[in-house]
Formats: C-alpha cells, sequence, structure tokens
C-alpha cells in the first residue's frame, strides 16, 4: 500500500528542483502542514512565503510575484481556493496571464466528514470556465511527479487538484506521461472509461472486473481536464457501445460534461457520467462515500454493464 | 519637466480625458479628474520607467487598482511616451479596440490587468516581495479608490504588506469622498483612514492630492521611510478641473453634452492661464 500521497510527490519536486532555480516559491495560507509543504519551507524559508488565512490575498501576491519573474506555486485547500479566491484567479492569473501555479489541495470530498464547506466538488466546472486557464487532476504520485516537472517548463498558469489520502498506485518511476495527452491504462472494443484524479484507480480495477465478465474496456486517465484530449478520447470511442465517465466532482461542467460535448458533436454515442451527486454528500471518509454512490469498482463495472446492455 | 510646467499639462491630460470620453461614449471621467495630478506626478517625477525599454527587470512597478480610472491612465501613459494619444482618442471603448474600458496589460507600460476592485495592493504585496527576494531596488506603486477600500482584499494586503514589513511600497488612495452612489462617508465610513492603515503597520501621509508639488514630497518622504510601506492619502475633488462637475457624484461615470463639454474645456483652458 503507497503511502505518498500526490500533494507530498508535488513538494519533493519542488524541493529537487529549487536547489537549482531560486526563482521557484511556494506561497501557503496556514496551509504548509497539510500541503505537504513543511519540509520545503524548512528547506527553503527564502523560497517560502506564509501569507495567513486569506486566500485572496494568497493568489493576488502570487500573480504580482509573477509578473517579477518568479514561478510561485500557491498551495490551499482546493475548497478556498477555487472558490474564495476564484476573481484573483480569473483577473490576476489567467486575465493576466501570470504564471502561477495553484495547487488545490485535500481536493473533492477528501476533507470527508468535515462537510460542504470544506468539498470541492465544483472546482473543474468553475475553473475550467476561465479563458486561459489549465486543469489538471492527476491520478497516482509517479503521474503527479511528471506533471510538476512539466508544469515548471512552462510560464503559464494552471489549476492542479490532488486529494489528501495517498493513491494506491497505478504506474511506476518513470511512468508513461505525455503533456496534455490522456495516458491509455487499458484497450478494449466494448466500452470506453474516461476517469480522472482519484477516480482512476477504481476505472482501472473495474475494467479488470469486466475483463472476467468477457467485456473488453479501454480505460482513459484524462488527467488533463483542460486542454481536454479530444483527439484520444474520439479515437478510443470511435468503435464501443458507450462512454463512461467517471469524476470526484458535480455533476455538472466536470469530466463528464465536457467529454458528453465531445461525443455528441463527432460521433453520438451513450455517454454515462459518473459524478458525486447534485447534493451535500453522504457525511463518511472519502472511501465510504465514494462507496455509497457506487464510486468504486464495482459500481463502475456495473454501470458499464448496465449502459452496454 | 517642473513643477509649474507639470501643473499646466495637467489640464492639458484633462482635455484628453474628456475628448476621450465623448468620442467612446462613456467613462468614469469624476475619478479621472481627481486621480490624473498623482499619475502625473509618479510618472513624470517619481518613477523608473522608459518607454523604450518598458520590461526592463530593473523598473518600477505601477498598478492601477482603481482601473475604472483608465482613461486618465491612458492619457499619462500616453504623455509618457508609451501610447499614441490620437490613437486612444479615436478608438477609446470602440468595436475590437485594444483600448478597452479598464487597463490590459497587452498594452506597453501597463503592467496588469484591473477593473474588479481590490486586487491592486495585494499584487503589489507580491511585486515588492519578489523585489526583495531578488534584491532589486525597483519601487512598486498603486493607486486606490477611496470606495474600493470597502473590499476585504484590501484589508488582507495591507495585513501582509505591514507583516513583511515592505518599505519598497507605497499605494496611494485618491480619496475624493465620493463613490457612484454618493458620500463614502453615507455608502461606508472611512474617516479613520490614517488611523486604520497606521494599526497595519503603515506610514501614513496626507496630502492635497490635486497638488503635484505635495505629491512630489509625499513620494520623495514615502522613499525615505525604512522598515514599513507608505500609505499616501490623497486628498483630492472628484471632477477637479470644472465647475461642472466638481464634487458632483452624477459625474463618477456621464459623457458631457455639447454645452457642458463647451464649459468643462473653457474651464480647463482659464485653470491654466491662472497658473502663469
Amino acid at each position: 500500500m503507497n503511502k505518498i500521497p500526490n500533494r507530498q510527490a508535488i513538494c519533493e519536486v519542488l524541493m529537487e528542483k529549487a536547489k537549482e532555480d531560486k526563482d521557484i516559491v511556494v506561497l501557503c495560507s496556514d496551509s504548509r502542514g497539510s500541503a505537504s509543504m513543511t519540509p520545503f519551507a524548512n528547506a527553503f524559508p527564502e523560497q517560502f512565503v506564509e501569507i495567513g488565512i486569506a486566500e485572496q490575498d494568497l493568489v493576488s501576491i502570487s500573480a504580482g510575484m509573477a509578473s517579477c519573474g518568479k514561478k510561485p506555486f500557491a498551495a490551499s485547500p482546493a475548497c478556498f481556493l477555487s472558490t474564495r479566491s476564484y476573481e484573483q484567479i480569473k483577473v490576476d492569473c489567467a486575465y493576466s496571464g501570470t504564471n502561477v501555479k495553484l495547487i488545490g489541495i485535500s481536493g473533492g470530498i477528501s476533507y470527508g466528514a468535515l462537510g460542504m464547506s470544506h468539498h470541492s466538488a465544483q472546482d473543474i466546472a468553475a475553473i475550467s470556465a476561465i479563458p486561459n486557464m489549465r486543469v489538471y487532476l492527476p491520478s497516482d504520485r509517479f503521474q503527479t511527479a511528471c506533471l510538476t516537472e512539466a508544469l515548471l517548463k512552462d510560464t503559464m498558469p494552471a489549476y492542479i487538484r490532488v486529494g489528501r489520502n495517498p493513491v494506491e498506485d497505478i504506474y511506476t518511476d518513470g511512468c508513461p506521461f505525455e503533456m496534455d495527452k490522456a495516458t491509455i491504462l487499458a484497450e478494449g472494443e466494448d466500452v470506453l472509461i474516461v476517469a480522472c484524479g482519484e477516480m482512476v484507480r477504481p476505472s482501472y480495477e473495474a475494467a479488470k472486473l469486466l475483463e472476467e465478465k468477457g467485456i473488453h474496456a479501454c480505460v482513459l486517465d484524462m488527467y488533463c481536464i483542460k486542454p481536454l484530449d479530444t483527439e484520444s478520447i474520439l479515437e478510443k470511442a470511435k468503435n464501443v457501445k458507450a462512454v463512461i465517465t467517471v469524476e470526484e466532482h458535480s455533476p455538472f461542467g466536470g469530466l463528464g460534461s465536457m467529454v458528453s460535448q465531445v461525443i455528441g458533436a463527432n460521433n453520438p454515442k451513450k455517454v454515462v457520467n459518473l459524478a458525486l451527486p447534485d447534493a451535500p454528500v453522504i457525511t463518511g471518509t472519502s472511501r465510504e462515500v465514494f462507496d455509497y454512490y457506487g464510486l468504486n469498482a464495482e459500481g463502475i463495472a456495473a454501470a458499464v454493464q448496465k449502459a452496454i446492455g | 519637466m517642473d513643477i509649474l510646467e507639470l501643473k499646466k499639462m495637467s489640464y492639458d491630460l484633462r482635455q484628453n480625458v474628456v475628448d476621450m470620453i465623448v468620442e467612446g461614449k462613456g467613462g468614469h471621467i469624476g475619478g479621472d479628474m481627481s486621480v490624473i495630478d498623482t499619475l502625473i506626478t509618479l510618472y513624470f517625477k517619481q518613477m523608473n520607467i522608459d518607454p523604450a525599454d518598458p520590461e526592463n527587470p530593473d523598473r518600477d512597478r505601477f498598478v492601477m487598482s482603481k482601473g475604472h480610472s483608465v482613461e486618465a491612465y491612458y492619457a499619462v501613459l500616453a504623455a509618457r511616451g508609451f501610447l499614441n494619444i490620437d490613437e486612444v482618442i479615436a478608438n477609446f471603448s470602440r468595436f475590437g479596440s485594444k483600448y478597452i474600458g479598464h487597463p490590459n496589460n497587452k498594452l506597453p507600460g501597463i503592467e496588469m490587468n484591473s477593473g474588479s476592485l481590490g486586487h491592486g495592493l495585494p499584487v503589489c504585496v507580491g511585486m515588492a516581495l519578489a523585489g526583495k527576494m531578488n534584491q532589486k531596488n525597483y519601487r512598486v506603486y498603486t493607486v486606490m479608490g477611496d470606495g474600493e477600500l470597502a473590499e476585504g482584499s484590501v484589508w488582507e494586503a495591507a495585513m501582509s504588506g505591514g507583516h513583511y514589513k515592505l518599505d519598497n511600497l507605497c499605494a496611494v488612495v485618491d480619496r475624493n469622498r465620493l463613490q457612484i452612489s454618493g458620500s463614502t462617508e453615507d455608502v461606508m465610513a472611512q474617516d479613520d483612514l490614517e488611523e486604520r492603515f497606521r494599526s497595519f503597520g503603515w506610514h501614513v501621509i496626507q496630502v492635497d492630492g490635486n497638488d503635484i508639488a505635495q505629491l512630489d514630497a509625499a513620494f520623495n518622504k514615502a522613499k525615505e521611510t525604512k522598515g514599513k510601506p507608505t500609505l499616501v492619502i490623497a486628498n483630492t475633488i472628484k471632477g477637479f478641473g470644472s465647475s461642472v462637475m466638481e464634487n458632483k457624484a452624477a459625474w463618477h461615470h456621464k459623457v458631457p453634452t455639447a454645452e457642458e463639454y463647451a464649459q468643462i474645456k473653457a474651464d480647463f483652458a482659464a485653470r491654466k492661464e491662472a497658473l502663469a
């Protein structure tokens, strides 16, 4: 069982790169512990800025630093970062075109029993709707590390959502990774499953369950929500009977909506969106909540079987 | 240019602003008139900037936090050599124009896009922090409106600017005491502004914000102040320059009629003449 959460993978990459690049800075909103950034703050105190519990300030300050050549990574709980500072993301990062990398930690329903104030089931929809913003939901720690390295090489803003808990490894060190291209986890001609973030692992496991029943599923790890890899979606959807999307997000405006748009416009066929409900979710750990709503391997496999009759 | 020449120029630039607003059929004319002397002082007396080298990493930074006063900003940027005033006046707010109704950093000399209030000060805190980290000597300036101070994000940045003792940061409040709905004191009172900022760890200076000599002296004092950021409260008159507009909330956003235009133009000329 992997013990390293994706947020820690980000910190490890930044610590490695910050040795050589003094422009890399990390900013936190009293969130260095929950962002796994304490080791960075301790090792690079000159490259770490504490903002206090002020998410609007966090994002605007990051944008101001970026405009002066810094490479800021602003790490704060996704629930606050994506809504409290939404206007700062829109105006100071996206519209002004500043090189700010926004790390939404404990995303989705990671904070489980803490309630809807601490859930970010709207961030994909909200942030994808802003021109010039990119949205990434990496699946495991290896992909998160590859993505962080890739983001260090460009100069445009991006939002990255990671969960709180460690995710079972999907890849190994040096995993297959191409920037803004989905990773193909399984090939199959009966059904296409498109998943992102923490939903990739159960989707992959669902494909194995389906294989035992003679159903061949193609699984795409769509860590790049925006820009969406439409080419892979259309290619893999060509001959399947149905497309299933799986995400830890509201049913509106997320991966499911985007994939449905692409399929509807180019190759209309059945698309089933598996997501959180349009309601405050039931109280529990994220595992309990996922199980309750069928966002696990068994639930995904059952939804596939129902979809393809 | 000496102070007298700049004072004279302020009326020519005010005329540019009015022409821009008439051509573009809209603009925040009252705040333009109150803030323009601050902008002239920064761009002609204080800031280390060069229109021939607008990306120089050592340049001073400016963010127009009260972005709706973009017409005054365009007029000053043009006078300083960043823009062409005839092109701005002819195209302001027109279909497809790059001279839109709030600052945009696709234009030379403009650092950051603004328009929604309460963004300039926190962005400038970031610029000032970067300057300290990079051991640069540049200074960072922003101008806020007084109505803008009701935005909570201003006070987040007042806190962080004070906390990090950013003596390379200087903010100005264009204290014209009017906002779109009327008196700032009726809408959301600000009258203990000096005390408020001082309690956040800022050095505060009050001046007549329509007097370029007083503004210049205040910015010099700010430069000498070490260990804390400075706030210049520029006490101004909204609509300054013409009795048609002065201290009238209705002129927050208004296009003059032909009759008003003639009177405003005559008032500017008379005030300029009186300086000589």
